[in-house]
C-alpha cells in the first residue's frame, strides 16, 4: 500500500470491545440444514417439487405417458426373459404385477437417489443466493420423485384389477410402505448430496451401489426361488434386511395378493423386522448428521 | 431498552476467512487411499473484524472496490455464510437481494415464477397469492403474466424480479448492486420505491461500488478495503476516502504499467517524449506534500510541489524550466515556467537537478496528468527536453464540489443597507 494512504488510513477497531447490550435481535449464525422455521422448511421443498414435477409435466399429457414408457418397457423386457422363458414365478399369484411393482418402486429409488447427487450443485444459484434452509434441495428431490412414484402406481394397479386383483383391507398399508420408504430415501438424499459437495466420484459410485441394489432385491426373482436354489432357509430372511427388499415384500403381501409372503414371514418373526427398522433409522441418522454437518459451508464449498 | 434505541443491525467484530483448496475435484477413491493426507490449502481472509451497527429506518451504504470483502459482509448478514468470529444480529424481518429473480424459471410461466420467487424470498404461498396482483401492477406486466420467462424480454424480467423483491415488506432489506438495471424509467421507479421504502422506516443497507447512488440514498455509509472498515459515517466523507482508494490504485496501476520505470528512454513513446535536442534529460515527475512527501493523491487546499528530476548531457546556459497540469480530459488547468524568473544559471554536463513548482492546492478533485519541460528559452518553440504526461496523481476534496478548481474562497453576507452606505 503506497504512503499516502497508509498515513491517512486508520483502524476503527480496537482489540479491546466493549460487550453488547442484551436484547439486540435475532442472532444470525449463518446457514443451516433445517434452518429456524420448520414451516418455511416444508413450504420451501414443496415449492421447490412441485416446480420440478410441473416443469416435466407442464401442459403436456404426453409427458406422463412418455414416463410410463421406461418402466412398462423393463417391465416387458423382464416379463419375458423371466416369466415366459425362464419361469421364475414361483408359487405366487399375479407375478407380472409383482414384477411391476417391484420396477416402480426401484425406480422410484433410482430416481430420488441418483437425482439428490446433485441436487446441491443443480440448485447452486440459490445456494450462494439467499438464505434457505439447505435441506430443502435434497428433500425436494425426494418428494418430486415421489410424486412420479405416485402417477407410476396408477398402472400398477390398473393391471392388478386385469389380472383379477381385487381391493382388500390392506391396502390401506400403502401410504405406510410408502412413508418408510420415503424416509429412507430422504436419510440416502441428504448423505449423498452432502458428499457430493466434497467428492465428486459420488456419483459413479452410487449408480454401481444402484445396480447391486437391484439384483440383490427380489425384483424379478422371488423368495422362494431363493431358498430353493440355495437350500437354506435363512438366506431370504438375510435378503430382508434391505429395507427395499422388506418393503417390497410387505407390499406385494399386502397390495397385490396374499400369496406373497409378509415381509415379517419373509424374515422369519414380526420382531426381525426391527433389523429393516433399524437401517432406515441409522441411514437418516447418518444422513442428517453429515447434512447438518455440511450446510453451513455449502455455499462457499461449491 | 426502548425499542426504538435498538439498532436494526448489529455487527461484532465478524472475520470471515475462506479455505481456497489447491486441488479443485476431491474423490472418495483419494480419501480411501490416502485417510491421512491433508489437502492443502490458501485461506483468503474475506473479513477482518469488522464491526457497526444500523439503527432502524437507516439507509446504510457499503461501498468498496471489488474483493473488499463488501459482498460477503452482505452474505454473512444475510445467513449465506456463517462467520468465524465475531457476532450479527438483526432486529426484524430480513430480506436479501443478492441477485434479482433468485430461482426463476425460463420454462414456467410469469405467475409461477412469481409465487416461486415469493416463496424463496420468505413468504407463504398464501401471502404471495394475495400479493400477486400488487407485484404485477407495479411491474407494468399484466398482459403477460402466462407468458413464460424466457420469451420475456430482460427488461421485463428484471422488472418482474424488482417488483417481487419490493413487496415481500421486509423490514431490513439487504440490497447488492441492484439498481443499474433496467430502463432509464423503471430505474426511476425503483428509485421512487427506494424512496418509499425508506419513508416506511424500513432499515435498508446497499452494498454498491456506485459512489453516486450511495450519496443520493444513503443516510450514513462505510468503506471496506481488503475486508477491513477503512472509513464509517458521513457520505460526504466516505465517498471522498473511496475516491481516494480508487485514485490511489489507478495513479499505481498506470505508473507501473503504463508509463513504465521511470527512466523513460527518449523516443520511447510520443505521449512521454514530445520534443527536445537530448541536451537535456527528464527523468521522472511526481508530486509531493508540504513536507517534501511524495504522494499519489495530494488533498486539495494543502501545500502542494509538483516536481521534476532532470539530468544535463550538455552545458546548458539559463534553461527555462516548466510544468504543466492536465485533468483527464486533456484540459489544461495549471502551468507554471521559471522563464520570467530571470537566468538560471548554468548547468554543466553530467549534473542532476530537482525542479520544485510549489502551490496552494486550489485542484478539484479529480486525476491529473504532470508535463515537464527544459527549454533554451520561454518562447515554447525549442526544447532540450520535453515529457506530456510523464506522471500522474489524485486530488481528493473533503467536500462535494462540481467544479474544475477549487480556488480558495469565503463567503459573506452583509446586510444591503450597508453594502449601500459603503458604495456610494
Amino acid at each position: 500500500m503506497s504512503t499516502a494512504v497508509t498515513r491517512t488510513s486508520s483502524s476503527p477497531s480496537s482489540p479491546e470491545r466493549p460487550p453488547l447490550p442484551p436484547g439486540l435481535g435475532t442472532p444470525i449464525k449463518g446457514p443451516t440444514a433445517m434452518g429456524s422455521d420448520f414451516g418455511r422448511m416444508l413450504r420451501l421443498t414443496w415449492t421447490l417439487a412441485v416446480t420440478d414435477f410441473k416443469l416435466r409435466y407442464f401442459g403436456s399429457v404426453l409427458g406422463y405417458l412418455w414416463s410410463l414408457v421406461q418402466p412398462l418397457m423393463l417391465f416387458g423386457v423382464l416379463y419375458v426373459v423371466f416369466s415366459v422363458l425362464l419361469d421364475f414365478g414361483g408359487s405366487e399369484k399375479y407375478y407380472p404385477v409383482a414384477l411391476l411393482a417391484g420396477i416402480v418402486m426401484f425406480n422410484f429409488i433410482a430416481e430420488a437417489t441418483m437425482g439428490s447427487v446433485r441436487s446441491i450443485m443443480n440448485r447452486e444459484p440459490l445456494v450462494r443466493k439467499i438464505e434457505f434452509p439447505r435441506v430443502a434441495v435434497p428433500l425436494a428431490t425426494v418428494l418430486t420423485a415421489l410424486f412420479n412414484y405416485m402417477l407410476n402406481l396408477v398402472p400398477v394397479f390398473v393391471f392388478l384389477l386385469i389380472a383379477g386383483g381385487t381391493p382388500r383391507w390392506t391396502w390401506f398399508e400403502l401410504p405406510g410402505i410408502v412413508l418408510l420408504l420415503t424416509v429412507w430415501l430422504a436419510g440416502i438424499a441428504m448423505l449423498l448430496s452432502a458428499m457430493f459437495v466434497r467428492y465428486r466420484d459420488v456419483e459413479p459410485i452410487w449408480s454401481v451401489v444402484m445396480q447391486v441394489l437391484f439384483y440383490a432385491t427380489p425384483i424379478f426373482y422371488t423368495l422362494d426361488t431363493v431358498a430353493q436354489k440355495t437350500g437354506k432357509d435363512w438366506v431370504p430372511n438375510l435378503f430382508m434386511i434391505n429395507p427395499f427388499a422388506a418393503l417390497l415384500q410387505q407390499f406385494r403381501h399386502a397390495i397385490v395378493d396374499p400369496s406373497h409372503a409378509s415381509s415379517a414371514a419373509a424374515i422369519g418373526g414380526t420382531w426381525r423386522l426391527v433389523a429393516p427398522l433399524l437401517v432406515i433409522g441409522i441411514t437418516v441418522a447418518i444422513g442428517w448428521t453429515v447434512f447438518s454437518r455440511m450446510a453451513p459451508k455449502v455455499a462457499e464449498d461449491l | 431498552m426502548p425499542e426504538q434505541s435498538v439498532p436494526a443491525i448489529v455487527v461484532d467484530g465478524v472475520s470471515k476467512t475462506f479455505a481456497l483448496p489447491h486441488e479443485r475435484v476431491h474423490t472418495l477413491k483419494e480419501k480411501a487411499l490416502h485417510p491421512l493426507r491433508r489437502s492443502s490449502h490458501e485461506t483468503l481472509r474475506a473479513l477482518r473484524d469488522v464491526s457497526f451497527a444500523v439503527p432502524k429506518g437507516e439507509f446504510f451504504g457499503i461501498v468498496g472496490r471489488n474483493g473488499s470483502g463488501k459482498s460477503t459482509l452482505l452474505k454473512c448478514l444475510a445467513g449465506i455464510y456463517a462467520t468465524d468470529a465475531g457476532r450479527i444480529y438483526v432486529n426484524g424481518r430480513v430480506s436479501t437481494f443478492i441477485e434479482l429473480g433468485v430461482g426463476f424459471n425460463p420454462d414456467l410461466p410469469a405467475r409461477d415464477n412469481v409465487k416461486i420467487n415469493a416463496t424463496m424470498l420468505g413468504l407463504t404461498p398464501r401471502e404471495a397469492d394475495r400479493r400477486f396482483d400488487r407485484i404485477v401492477d407495479f411491474a407494468e406486466l399484466h398482459d403477460f403474466v402466462d407468458l413464460k420467462l424466457k420469451n420475456y424480454s430482460s427488461g421485463m424480467l428484471v422488472r418482474l424480479a424488482f417488483s417481487v423483491m419490493i413487496q415481500v415488506d421486509a423490514e431490513i432489506l439487504l440490497i447488492d448492486e441492484v439498481l443499474a438495471v433496467g430502463d432509464a424509467a423503471f430505474s426511476q421507479k425503483c428509485f421512487d420505491e427506494f424512496g418509499r421504502i425508506r419513508r416506511s422506516g424500513a432499515t435498508v443497507l446497499l452494498v454498491t461500488h456506485d459512489m453516486s447512488a450511495v450519496q443520493r440514498f444513503c443516510d450514513r455509509a462505510m468503506v471496506m478495503e481488503n475486508g477491513k472498515v477503512v472509513q464509517i459515517g458521513d457520505v460526504d466523507a466516505v465517498a471522498d476516502k473511496y475516491l481516494q482508494l480508487n485514485f490511489s490504485e489507478e495513479a499505481r496501476a498506470e505508473v507501473a504499467g503504463e508509463e513504465g520505470p521511470v527512466t523513460v528512454v527518449a523516443g520511447e513513446g510520443e505521449t512521454v517524449r514530445a520534443a527536445g535536442d537530448g541536451h537535456a534529460e527528464i527523468l521522472e515527475a511526481w508530486v509531493e506534500d508540504g513536507n517534501g512527501g511524495r504522494l499519489e493523491v495530494a488533498p486539495t487546499g494543502s501545500p502542494t510541489a509538483v516536481c521534476f528530476r532532470v539530468r544535463f548531457h550538455e552545458d546548458v546556459q539559463d534553461p527555462v524550466f516548466g510544468v504543466g497540469l492536465d485533468d483527464s480530459q486533456g484540459n489544461g488547468l495549471f502551468s507554471a515556467t521559471s522563464a520570467f524568473d530571470g537566468p538560471s544559471g548554468r548547468f554543466p554536463a553530467g549534473t542532476e537537478h530537482i525542479v520544485h513548482v510549489s502551490f496552494q492546492n486550489f485542484l478539484g478533485p479529480e486525476r491529473y496528468a504532470i508535463s515537464a519541460s527544459v527549454a533554451p528559452d520561454g518562447n515554447g518553440l525549442r526544447f532540450h527536453d520535453k515529457r506530456d504526461r510523464i506522471a500522474r496523481f489524485a486530488v481528493t476534496d473533503g467536500r462535494p464540489r462540481a467544479s474544475m478548481t477549487a480556488l480558495p474562497y469565503h463567503v459573506d453576507v452583509v446586510p444591503a443597507q450597508a453594502h449601500q452606505e459603503v458604495a456610494p
